[in-house]
């Protein structure tokens, strides 16, 4: 079902007990049939903005609308337009996949004949048709993560929310898993708002992507722009024989000015772009060095974290803590 | 040798240093005594007008016995299920790396399941003592008695213990509970076994609980009764269970 | 549609129930272990001057229906709580699921466990020779209460479960119901209890008139004052404590 309305943030906040600020005052926009990656190191506060913007948690201040409908007052409306694969699985181990679904789809209130035909497409669309009548205690993680995704599919939702969908998976698994995401977006017109700590899955498959750091967001675009925002690739050169890497380092160091790369070798960022690469290798030949490697890197998402943070994204989530538990705070009645 | 001492009081340390400084873990296995004690001698006092009920130091003594040696039972059994908890955290598999001597993880723990059990009928003796129970024993059998409650832990712990190296998970928690349980209270536990009728005569009479147990309130009453038995029974426990474990232990290094 | 939408919740309910046979199996079969043991070390226990029963078993066999609410308490916290933890909660929260239709099926399982529980208990019961003193309409009131009690019980390991949102403290809480169940009238009735403090416990103790509901049906007939007494405890723990469940559950799904 295509989404007419996408997503709106305007200051959202949440606090928890003792005075933790998650959100701090996010503003975001998602058009309706865009894929948006919404990454950030753990703890950065992506689940949180999550849980607000599928009605399970109320901000503590701000407004949010989704699917043209405010988070807050008009709740059950959200829910009706949206489904959710959280960061947990949130599958009964003792029912089998098939039991799932057809909970999930009389739940929202599916005439019978309907919820058998529904269940068996979503159960082909994710591949699980032979493992359907088995307890999903016997699944494997992937398993778990597709049936999840089938489960928040059942009602045709306009925007799906998926939080860190891939996490734990095998490549193989995640890159059905993309491909599926994909497919939704591009055929269907699906809103998806997918979060992930992967540079990868936001670089594959966000149409936009907006960078989330101790609660605030620190960069929003397509990945494309936000790369081109650093600018320049960097050079990482790898000598031969040991004993030269610090002449190595020296004429490197000529090009642009050091970034960390590998402790083997030197990295630069190039001042003078890709076309400076023939100066750099003519330089190494000028010196009579031999390298084992060199190789050019485009900037990265993690650059572009690195840039507006100070700290590299794959390192960032092991000095914060978890997210906390959403604790009681007087909450609007669900609507 | 000296590896086994040093790898059994290791394990022992440290079981003994989480038991005394959690009180989650040590309040259950104090408290659970104390209830059955106040449970029994309290709400049962009456069943000492049944006709032919002449136990000499009182039917709060003659529960006091029972709750002693089923405390130190239970004792055994919750050590079990800290090797079990072990072993499914993972800690278990560092133990055994790391130990030259590995029989002595099993000393380990049954000295933690002995110093804990010596702390909890400590409590309870005391709470019995306050409460106005006779103690009719003199110095020799209480100690005999106290013997007899510390084979009963250990031969519990043994038992767990190969349960838990068996399985290496908590779900065998009700596996290592329930033999244990059955074989206490298929005892004269409310009455002497004289009271007794029926199938319960029938099938106490042949239970090895009840020998300790009719010893033990023998010993309590200064009138000992089949000590011998008793202790040949605990003590041919012990061996037994002590094989049981230690195949236990052979079972969870082949498991890796 | 809350019609349908707990009947689809009480159908996963009653299906998870019954697939946990490590569950299941001891809530049928702790309670008769027990009362097996119970009866046949206190039979004697008639023969006090005053007992208002001929034998053990009438006046025990009430017991075992306290017994299966326990059960009904934990396993339902338990499941609910297992619920959160794996955020199926919040599933069922996206849907448009009403949470009274959640409660209410939540509950249905511990009913059908309830129901199957007192047949079990009643039928063994009289093949061992009890014959209610209320006759064949009494059999169908005992059930009944039966099944109130656990849906009470129940209710209250929901509220906790909701509560706390974690499984391991409905299994830490285990412990204090059982000392509620047995500082009551559960072994001996109230006016033979000889010990004041322990009589006085068991007289505000509320777990002892549910006993005595079940238990008058069985040994006494139609005791109006104790079938009031039971069956108006048993509704009222169970409307407070589904209340209670129902403000948690609002608290839960508003913040998470």
């Amino acid at each position: 079902m295509r989404d007419a309305h996408g997503i709106q943030a305007e200051a959202l906040v949440r606090d928890f007990k003792g005075g933790i600020r998650a959100v701090d005052a996010i503003d975001l926009e998602v058009a309706p049939g865009e894929i948006y990656g919404f990454l950030g190191p753990n703890g950065a506060g992506k689940s949180t903005t999550v849980h607000m913007l599928t009605t399970l948690l109320p901000p503590t201040s701000g407004s949010a609308r989704v699917a043209g409908f405010d988070v807050v007052r008009e709740g059950a409306r959200v829910r009706a337009a949206i489904g959710a694969a959280l960061q947990e699985a949130a599958l009964d181990p003792l029912l089998t996949g098939r039991e799932h679904l057809r909970l999930q789809t009389a739940l929202h209130g599916m005439p019978k004949a309907q919820r058998r035909q529904r269940s068996q497409a979503l159960l082909e669309r994710v591949g699980l048709t032979e493992a359907a009548d088995r307890k999903v205690k016997t699944y494997s993680g992937g398993m778990k993560r597709r049936l999840d995704l089938a489960l928040a599919l059942v009602h045709e939702p306009s925007i799906l929310f998926l939080d860190e969908p891939t996490t734990g998976l095998d490549p193989q698994s995640r890159n059905a898993l993309w491909s599926e995401v994909a497919r939704l977006a591009r055929d269907d017109g699906v809103t998806v708002f997918l979060t992930t700590q992967y540079l990868e899955e936001a670089d594959v498959l966000a149409d936009r992507v907006g960078i989330i750091d101790h609660g605030r967001i620190v960069a929003a675009g397509t990945p494309e722009a936000l790369k081109a925002e650093i600018g320049r690739p960097s050079v990482e050169a790898i000598p031969a024989d040991p004993a030269d890497l610090s002449a190595v380092e020296r004429t490197l160091v000529r090009f642009g000015a050091p970034v960390p790369g590998s402790p083997k070798g030197a990295s630069v960022r190039l001042d003078g772009g890709e076309e400076a690469l023939a100066d750099v290798v003519r330089a190494f030949d000028a010196e009579g060095l031999h390298l084992q490697h060199l190789q050019l890197h485009a900037p990265t998402l993690d650059d572009v974290f690195l840039a507006k943070t100070g700290r590299s994204l794959e390192g960032a989530g092991d000095e914060l803590d978890a997210e906390p538990e959403p604790e009681a705070e007087p909450a609007p009645a669900r609507a | 040798m000296r590896s086994f001492a040093s790898v059994a009081l290791g394990v022992a340390w440290r079981g003994i240093h989480n038991a005394f400084t959690n009180p989650s873990i040590l309040l259950p296995s104090l408290l659970f005594p104390l209830f059955f004690f106040t449970a029994f001698a309290g709400g049962l006092s009456r069943v000492s007008d049944v006709p032919g009920f002449d136990f000499p130091a009182g039917y709060t003594a003659f529960q006091f016995v029972f709750v002693f040696l089923q405390s130190a039972a239970f004792g055994g059994i919750f050590n079990g299920f800290a090797i079990a908890r072990d072993f499914e955290s993972g800690f278990a598999r560092r133990l055994l790396l790391a130990a030259p001597r590995r029989t002595g993880i099993i000393a380990g723990y049954a000295l933690v399941a002995l110093v804990r059990w010596a702390a909890t009928a400590a409590v309870v003796f005391g709470v019995a003592l306050a409460s106005g129970m006779e103690v009719l024993g003199d110095p020799a059998e209480l100690f005999a008695l106290v013997l007899l409650g510390l084979l009963v832990n250990v031969a519990a712990l043994l038992w767990a213990a190969g349960v838990a190296m068996r399985f290496r998970t908590l779900q065998a928690g009700p596996l290592m509970q329930v033999p244990v349980f059955l074989t206490l209270f298929l005892a004269p536990v409310y009455v002497p076994l004289e009271l007794l009728d029926g199938w319960i005569h029938a099938v106490a009479s042949v239970n090895p609980a009840t020998f300790l147990l009719e010893a033990g309130r023998g010993l309590f009453a200064g009138e000992p009764t089949e000590v011998g038995v008793a202790f040949a029974i605990a003590l041919g426990a012990v061996a037994l269970l002590t094989l049981w474990a230690l195949r236990g232990l052979r079972s969870a290094e082949s498991a890796g | 549609m809350l019609v349908l939408q707990v009947a689809h919740l009480a159908r996963r309910s009653v299906v998870r129930t019954l697939r946990q046979p490590l569950n299941v199996v001891p809530s049928f079969l702790f309670p008769l272990i027990l009362l097996a043991v119970n009866v046949g070390g206190l039979e004697s226990a008639a023969r006090i001057p005053g007992f208002p029963a001929d034998s053990y078993l009438d006046f025990a066999l009430a017991f075992t229906f306290m017994q299966g609410a326990l059960f009904a308490t934990t396993n339902a916290g338990t499941d609910l709580a297992r619920d959160i933890q794996t955020g199926f909660l919040n599933r069922l929260a996206l849907t448009p699921m009403r949470s009274a239709a959640l409660l209410l099926g939540q509950l249905a399982g511990v009913i059908a466990l309830a129901l199957l529980q007192a047949t079990l208990y009643l039928t063994v019961g009289l093949i061992a020779g009890v014959r209610p003193e209320s006759g064949v309409l009494g059999v169908f009131l005992i059930v009944f209460l039966g099944v109130l009690i656990a849906l009470a019980f129940g209710a209250v390991g929901a509220f906790l479960a909701l509560r706390t949102g974690s499984g391991e403290a409905i299994q830490a809480l285990f412990p204090l119901f059982f000392v509620f169940l047995f500082l009551s009238s559960m072994n001996l009735p109230r006016n033979l209890i000889e010990i004041e403090w322990f009589r006085v416990v068991a007289t505000v103790n509320p777990v002892s008139y549910l006993i005595e509901g079940i238990r008058s049906l069985i040994i006494t007939g139609w005791d109006a004052q104790a079938l009031a007494l039971g069956f108006g405890l048993a509704a009222g723990i169970a409307t407070l404590a589904l209340a209670a469940a129902g403000v948690a559950l609002r608290g839960r799904l508003a913040r998470a």
